[in-house]
């Protein structure tokens, strides 16, 4: 397949999303000015020379931020995601290899149970507990996926349980667990994937709102909540301090929402032709 | 249907009681001795053991599970560490902004996806529909305190229309108090109004399919006709579902739009008492909110057996 037949979603939604993820990596090893450094005598510059997006309060160049700031962002949506695929996905698995047993129906009980929590609430409660940290927002995130990631690959995993080629290795003598890992597993990669770039994007938006409230990163660590909260007292001066973050967030989300339209209409077209 | 609620009211105590362990285990088992964490690290012995005695912290942990939730049930949340006052009282002063706003919220949310659905869903392919579906992309893109933050900016700051934030109270009246909600209701709104029309879009699209449109169709109805007749009228099952569960969602989502706004409101409430380590006060507005979000559900789940009778049977 030539790129050209590509859906348009996955172009835009795929560029966006490799420029954020190569801002972040980037941040790793440069960034124009150092985020920690202090420069009161060039304070609250708006975007021009030096400082492409201007300074902050503290004279710290806003470019600068938005990179380190992408890293913290990405760094824990994409852990979230990982907590999410790395627990829901077998237990998801599980539930579909052993269908209507005592276990399938305790693991999907107990992911209508998570389901039915005010995730921002509980993710509020943790990270008030046991105190504000990227770590304890990555696992308040990451919960929340666990359920999400249960239900997908339970659903495309028990049709395909009825299918021959699984009858086929039965017969062939695989067990559940082998079969779950080598024949399930790949033909629901797809679905596991779409899923993943939603709550990808799902956790950069929960990021944003934890540590705009005080909960995520904390200082000295950019992240882009926490600038918006930063700016907030002084957004009637100083409005370019806002907009960068805002829209780094709005772009970073429309990016992977894109990139999973994109995605989901590439890995089954029929569905593109039912849609459009 | 007796059945089926019945087996919903089994499920919705298994969930609230789930919920209630949870959170008590979180905030009283699993970071130690609350009283010490409330304190600071800084507190005198004795003073840790004064507040120990006062919270009831001697007694086995089984037993003050007990005590709270039996609490609960009849209405006595607790006393608050740091305001010396009860909770319930609080929390009911508190709920007075943090439910008109979600009510308010679902309100604008409605009114905004369902023409936007219908207009999409009735011009299937044409350029209101793609500007449609693009304003959705972007409405779940953009967090709602950042969209609030641009409203204050130009609505308050440099329009001078509203004010930029706090609340006179329901006291100088019911349109003041309004207006005073007015942008942190959008702000609510905006995400879930993209969602909703979303809802609304394939939901009409999934019923224009039917074979009773084309039937319709087929007997002189004129596509308008079919449309509001037949085409709403059944769309608007899953879509009153989305609106049900989209309360529970604006009543715990307003708890940050609240801090845009220094609303003093639910949220406002809970982050004060984080601040001030007031974990009575932490614990019984989460439960509150959770137990808030579970019954809703259930009702949503009720309502919509009660309208469709094909999901009885599940």
């Amino acid at each position: 397949m030539g790129l050209a037949v590509l859906p348009r979603t996955l172009w835009i939604g795929g560029a966006l999303t490799v420029l954020f993820l190569g801002a972040a990596l980037l941040s790793l090893v440069w960034t124009p000015y150092d985020v920690t450094q202090l420069d009161v005598a060039n304070k609250l510059k708006g975007p021009a020379g030096a400082h492409w997006f201007g300074t902050d309060h503290f004279g710290r160049d806003i470019f600068s931020m938005i990179m380190v700031g992408a890293r913290t962002s990405i760094a824990v949506a994409l852990i979230a995601v990982g907590i999410g695929v790395g627990l829901g996905v077998p237990l998801g698995l599980a539930a579909a290899a052993s269908r209507g047993s005592w276990l399938d129906e305790i693991i999907m009980r107990g992911n209508d149970l998570v389901f039915a929590f005010p995730s921002l609430v509980i993710a509020i409660l943790i990270t008030a507990v046991f105190g504000a940290s990227a770590v304890n927002a990555i696992i308040a995130i990451g919960i929340f996926n666990i359920p999400v990631f249960a239900r997908v690959a339970r659903g495309a995993a028990l049709s395909l349980w009825q299918r021959e080629f699984i009858l086929a290795a039965r017969v062939a003598g695989k067990g559940p667990v082998r079969i779950s890992a080598e024949h399930i597993l790949p033909n629901i990669a797809n679905l596991l994937i779409v899923q993943g770039t939603i709550q990808f994007s799902l956790g950069i938006l929960a990021e944003a709102g934890l540590s705009y409230v005080g909960l995520g990163a904390q200082p000295p660590l950019p992240s882009w909540g926490r600038m918006l909260a930063d700016s907030q007292t002084m957004i009637s001066f100083a409005p370019h301090l806002a907009i960068a973050p805002g829209l780094a967030i709005v772009l970073t989300v429309l990016g992977l929402n894109l990139m999973g339209d994109g995605l989901r209409d590439l890995f089954d077209p029929r569905l593109r032709r039912a849609r459009t | 249907m007796v059945r089926f609620v019945l087996g919903k009211l089994v499920s919705l105590i298994v969930s609230l009681s789930v919920a209630s362990l949870v959170i008590f285990a979180v905030v009283e088992i699993i970071p130690g001795d609350p009283a010490a964490y409330m304190l600071g690290i800084n507190a005198q012995e004795d003073t840790v053991a004064a507040l120990r005695a006062q919270l009831g912290l001697d007694v086995p942990k089984w037993q003050r599970y007990l005590d709270w939730v039996g609490g609960l049930l009849a209405g006595d949340l607790g006393a608050s560490y740091t305001y010396r006052t009860p909770v319930a009282e609080m929390v009911g002063e508190r709920l007075w902004i943090s439910l008109p706003l979600a009510v308010y919220a679902l309100v604008l949310s409605t009114l905004i996806a369902f023409p936007a659905g219908l207009l999409a869903a009735s011009r299937r392919g044409s350029a209101a529909d793609v500007g449609v579906m693009g304003a959705t992309q972007l409405g779940v893109a953009i967090p709602n305190f950042w969209f609030a933050m641009l409203m204050v900016l130009i609505f308050a700051i440099n329009l001078r229309w509203v004010s930029a934030g706090g609340f006179p109270g329901w006291e100088s009246g019911l349109l003041t108090g309004l207006g005073a909600l007015t942008l942190p209701a959008i702000s609510l709104a905006l995400p879930q109004a993209a969602i909703l029309t979303r809802v609304m879009r394939s939901a009409l699209l999934d019923t224009l399919d039917e074979d009773y449109v084309r039937t319709a169709r087929a007997k002189g109805l004129t596509w308008r006709q079919v449309l509001w007749r037949h085409a709403l009228r059944n769309a608007l099952i899953p879509v009153l579902t989305i609106i049900g569960l989209q309360f529970s969602f604006l009543l715990a989502g307003g708890i940050i739009i609240e801090q845009v706004f220094y609303l003093p409101g639910l949220g406002r409430l809970i982050f004060q008492a984080i601040s001030s380590r007031d974990l009575i006060v932490v614990e019984s507005v989460v439960m509150l909110l959770v137990f808030a979000v579970i019954v809703v559900n259930f009702l949503v789940d009720i309502a919509y057996a009660a309208v469709d009778p094909r999901l009885r049977r599940r």
